[in-house]
């Protein structure tokens, strides 16, 4: 058991010692490493260690919470003494309270999430990688004028979780990423955009040379656009807009907005919402992924939930306090950062690839619009109501014709899903959240 | 006052003679400049839910952040350990930066001026924690009573204290004690078996709890949100397509800080990758508007003493009658562009890198009476609340989400109609400004800014304003 790990464990009991009758706490620990680079030169270097420590305690059912970043003893006991005196300030909630024993557990099997070698990279290496990405990009084309710059981060992570039922665990994260940041100009017309890897391992990362490459091409597709007029038509949404989108759905199952009768889906279980071509999965046990983890973030072993299978809504993601709420078992998403009650937050949580290559979705096409990027999404978990600002390209008879922007697109949450007529097979994880390219049927444009 | 009785001085034993060996260690492998930002941050917040206190937290954060500038590169680290040997290796590694002879720092400081602009009457710790409770209950029972279609209530309540020291290697020395207050509000309301709608309010500053006791109560932004979620009930679809937009007063002058604000912060600018850049001294706006980032306005949420660099803030224009006057810079981007630091810099915690940022944006009053604004439209959109907005500043195109808004059909207020997005470009969108009202308002103090992964708190305000062509992202035919 680490020295982090004794802290924590120390700390529930501590917490039981001062009249608490029940306590977990979480504790990390990070250090951090960025090198930015614009126009060739060395922008900033940022290098630093930090960590914190967060406890949660109950009264019976009354809940505080507190965190510091000072873990002396002395640090240790002024923090569980407050949280203690927070506790006493708030009212009985029937439904709060750790888990249920039975349902404390972890995963077993190696989940990937730490790779020693991202340690030992060195600072020099690192600066290289983002100057190769940059260049890249200012070489791509005589009109990528001007960079907005070029970044390598790090990160080398431990988080433990202790609480008073006697759950002890802990595990290491690491994860590397690259980023590269190109302005295309011609003709009075300025657009930039970017393209970016990350990984938990070192070996997960797209070449410096890939990644240039590919914020390149996009900056350039953007330029001299148009503003298209207003009307329906079908609407094709990249991954990596696609995931937004998905993250919006992730927000209509979380089980606190469900148990307040805030999300569109409250009392949807089991009923069809979606078209078939729709199955999202929650995954916290897939090697590798940011969305991978040994256990939640109330020390419950993390697994695979099928949210949603061809159309039909089959589980909310549910926390222990919300599925008590609802009469039903947690799913282990339970999430928070240091302190407080958690939340409830993803595994991997994506949408199962479709068969037909992105291509084909836009083939299929006449009129339409393919969205490269969103602009201050707005979805109303509530209503589904959803409005953004978007920029992309527009479709004429199956292919990629000219870029459009200063437009919005807008339709409700549950058309949408409805309306959802092909998925397609480019699903790649770059993130906790995840989806291939989505074809949907009609959304309004807003335009001229 | 002098470093020796300060906050960090008395809790830590940091003397004058410590800041400057840290300032050594940091250009020790040379350098044009550094400085140490010391924060000691302390937070506590409560909400309420379903009518139960479901939770209350606080929390300790401290830390210094070292920087060390080199022509245009800056080396950071930072540590949340204040003992000497921990700050000492901070500084080594952002001396990292660099590579040369050591530079000899000044030795000596001499204290900024500084503003008075939020003076406490009682910290948040001097306040009991049953008084944080009585405010989130009555928020409670006041968003209830105000109609019997609210059937779910959140109300929190978070205030902050925020101890800062800054010391540069150019002899600058200043301290802040920074109050945060804030309370939101949101309601959910529904008919008998109706789909639920939801409504929003909140608001705060540079405040403490008794903000809340006399000025704007708990009950204030209970209605409000409650008032809120009832009107979306009989909403129906916006428009989507081009329109007349009115504006009303207050916090629908974050279009500014959207449209115009971050455009014209000056690292953009220097990097030449806004859509504003080189666009000193030209028309950007219709005559009638004036706009204003002003980090002096008491008790404000955007408002400082001295910004995160420790400079004072100050009342800049960046817009006069519609042509573009000034960027927004702190102390890197005047250093290369050999101009002076507009009090602008900011950061998020001792964590971050400061950079240029907005403190409170609006817009001054013009002559038109809000009535008559609305009276010259024939057929139109009128955006009374927001949410949040976002800018792609290199295009220029923004957006920001209307959450109350209401058709104006011959010159008059009809129905509300449900939340969208609007959208335009900055240099653009405020040449169809054609009407400004008398009224200039303030927002109430919700606003929080993000910038290249760092939040900081703004305030935005505008009055009444008539934009003659917008797109208003609905759905509606």
């Amino acid at each position: 058991m680490s020295e982090l790990l004794d802290i924590a464990v120390a700390a529930t009991k501590r917490a039981l010692e001062l009249g608490a009758t029940g306590a977990e706490c979480t504790i990390a620990e990070g250090e951090e490493f960025s090198a930015s680079v614009r126009m060739r030169e060395v922008e900033n270097l940022k290098q630093a260690g930090s960590r914190g420590a967060g406890i949660r305690v109950l009264v019976d059912n009354l809940t505080g919470s507190s965190r510091t970043s000072d873990l002396s003893s002395q640090g240790i006991e002024t923090m569980v003494r407050g949280a203690l005196d927070l506790a006493r300030i708030t009212t009985p909630d029937p439904h709060a309270g750790l888990p249920d024993q039975a349902d404390l557990g972890k995963f077993q099997g190696d989940l990937g999430l730490y790779d020693d070698s991202i340690s030992r990279m060195e600072t020099e290496w690192k600066i290289a990688q983002a100057m190769k990405g940059e260049e890249v990009a200012l070489a791509a084309d005589a009109r990528i004028t001007n960079s907005e710059g070029a970044s390598f981060d790090s990160y080398l992570g431990s988080r433990v979780f202790a609480n008073s039922l006697g759950f002890a665990g802990e595990y290491r994260t690491s994860s590397c990423g690259l980023s590269v940041v190109p302005v295309a100009k011609q003709n009075g017309s300025m657009e930039r955009d970017y393209w970016s890897s990350s990984a938990r391992k070192a070996s997960g990362l797209e070449s410096p040379e890939e990644v240039g490459r590919r914020a390149a091409e996009r900056a350039l597709r953007r330029l001299n656009p148009r503003k298209v007029p207003t009307q329906k038509v079908p609407v094709i949404f990249e991954p990596r807009t696609a995931r937004n989108l998905l993250g919006d759905l992730f927000d209509a199952v979380n089980g606190g907005a469900i148990y307040r009768h805030a999300s569109f889906l409250a009392g949807k279980l089991g009923e069809k919402i979606a078209s078939e071509t729709l199955t999202i999965i929650d995954d916290a046990t897939m090697p590798g992924l940011f969305g991978s983890s040994p256990f939640d973030d109330e020390g419950i072993a993390s697994r695979r939930t099928v949210v949603i299978e061809r159309g039909v809504l089959k589980s909310y993601l549910l926390n222990t306090y919300t599925a008590r709420k609802l009469g039903l078992k947690t799913t282990a998403n339970a999430s928070r950062g240091l302190a407080g009650s958690a939340g409830v937050g993803p595994g991997n949580f994506y949408i199962e690839a479709g068969s037909r290559s992105e291509k084909d979705l836009i083939a299929g096409v006449r009129q339409g619009l393919y969205v490269t990027e969103l602009i201050g999404a707005s979805a109303n978990t509530v209503t589904g109501d959803y409005s953004s600002g978007a920029a992309g390209l527009w479709i004429e008879n199956g292919e990629l014709a000219y870029p459009v922007s200063e437009i919005t697109i807008a339709g409700n949450l549950k058309q949408m899903l409805m309306n959802l007529e092909q998925v397609g097979s480019n699903l790649e994880f770059r993130s906790s959240i995840a989806s291939p390219a989505l074809l949907i049927g009609e959304m309004t444009i807003s335009g001229q | 006052m002098g470093l020796s009785p300060s906050f960090f001085a008395a809790k830590f034993g940091i003397t004058e003679r410590d800041l400057e060996g840290y300032l050594s260690e940091a250009l020790s492998a040379g350098g044009d400049y550094a400085d140490l930002y010391f924060e000691y941050l302390s937070t506590s917040s409560i909400g309420i839910d379903e009518g139960i206190v479901k939770s209350a937290s606080e929390s300790v954060t401290l830390g210094v952040g070292i920087r060390v500038i080199a022509g245009e590169r800056t080396g950071y680290a930072y540590s949340d350990d204040l003992s000497p040997e921990k700050i000492r290796k901070a500084a080594r590694v952002a001396a990292l930066i660099a590579h040369g002879p050591a530079t000899i720092v000044k030795t000596g400081f001499e204290e900024s001026l500084k503003h008075n602009l939020y003076p406490m009457l009682k910290a948040p710790h001097e306040v009991g924690l049953a008084e944080r409770v009585d405010l989130v209950k009555r928020a409670d029972a006041a968003a209830r009573a105000y109609d019997n279609r609210v059937f779910q209530v959140i109300a929190n309540y978070a205030d902050s204290v925020r101890e800062v020291l800054m010391a540069s290697s150019d002899g600058r020395l200043s301290f802040d004690r920074q109050p945060m207050a804030r309370m939101g509000v949101a309601a959910l309301a529904r008919e008998v078996d109706g789909v639920p709608q939801q409504g929003y309010s909140g608001g705060g500053g540079r405040v403490t709890l008794d903000f809340f006791l006399n000025e704007k109560t708990p009950e204030h932004f209970a209605k409000e949100a409650a008032r809120q979620a009832i009107v979306q009930l009989s909403a129906v679809d916006a428009p989507a397509g081009e329109s007349v937009v009115v504006l009303g007063p207050g916090w629908p002058g974050i279009l500014l800080h959207e449209a115009v604000g971050h455009g014209l912060e000056a690292d953009f600018n220097r990097k030449g990758v806004s859509a504003f850049s080189g666009r000193i001294g030209q028309q950007v706006a219709s005559p009638l508007c004036t706009v204003i980032d002003d980090g002096t306005i008491g008790s404000r949420r955007g408002s400082l003493n001295v910004d995160d660099e420790g400079v004072p803030t100050q009342k800049n224009v960046l817009i006069e009658n519609g042509i573009l006057r000034g960027y927004l810079q702190d102390t890197l981007s005047a250093r290369l562009l050999k101009s002076a630091s507009t009090g602008s810099g900011r950061r998020e915690s001792y964590q971050h890198i400061p950079m240029p940022r907005m403190t409170n944006t609006y817009m001054l009053a013009g002559q038109s009476d809000p009535e008559e604004i609305i009276r010259s439209v024939p057929k139109g959109i009128y955006c009374a609340t927001f949410g949040g907005g976002q800018v792609d500043i290199t295009s220029g195109n923004f957006v920001f989400q209307a959450t109350e808004s209401y058709l104006i059909e011959n010159g008059k207020l009809t129905r509300p109609v449900k939340g969208a997005t609007l959208i335009g470009n900055g240099p653009e969108a405020l040449k169809y400004v054609s009407m400004v009202g008398h009224d200039l308002q303030l927002d109430e103090g919700i606003g929080v800014c993000g910038k290249e992964g760092q939040s900081v708190p703004v305030g935005v305000g505008i009055p009444t304003v008539k934009i003659d062509k917008m797109t208003v992202g609905g759905t509606a035919a």
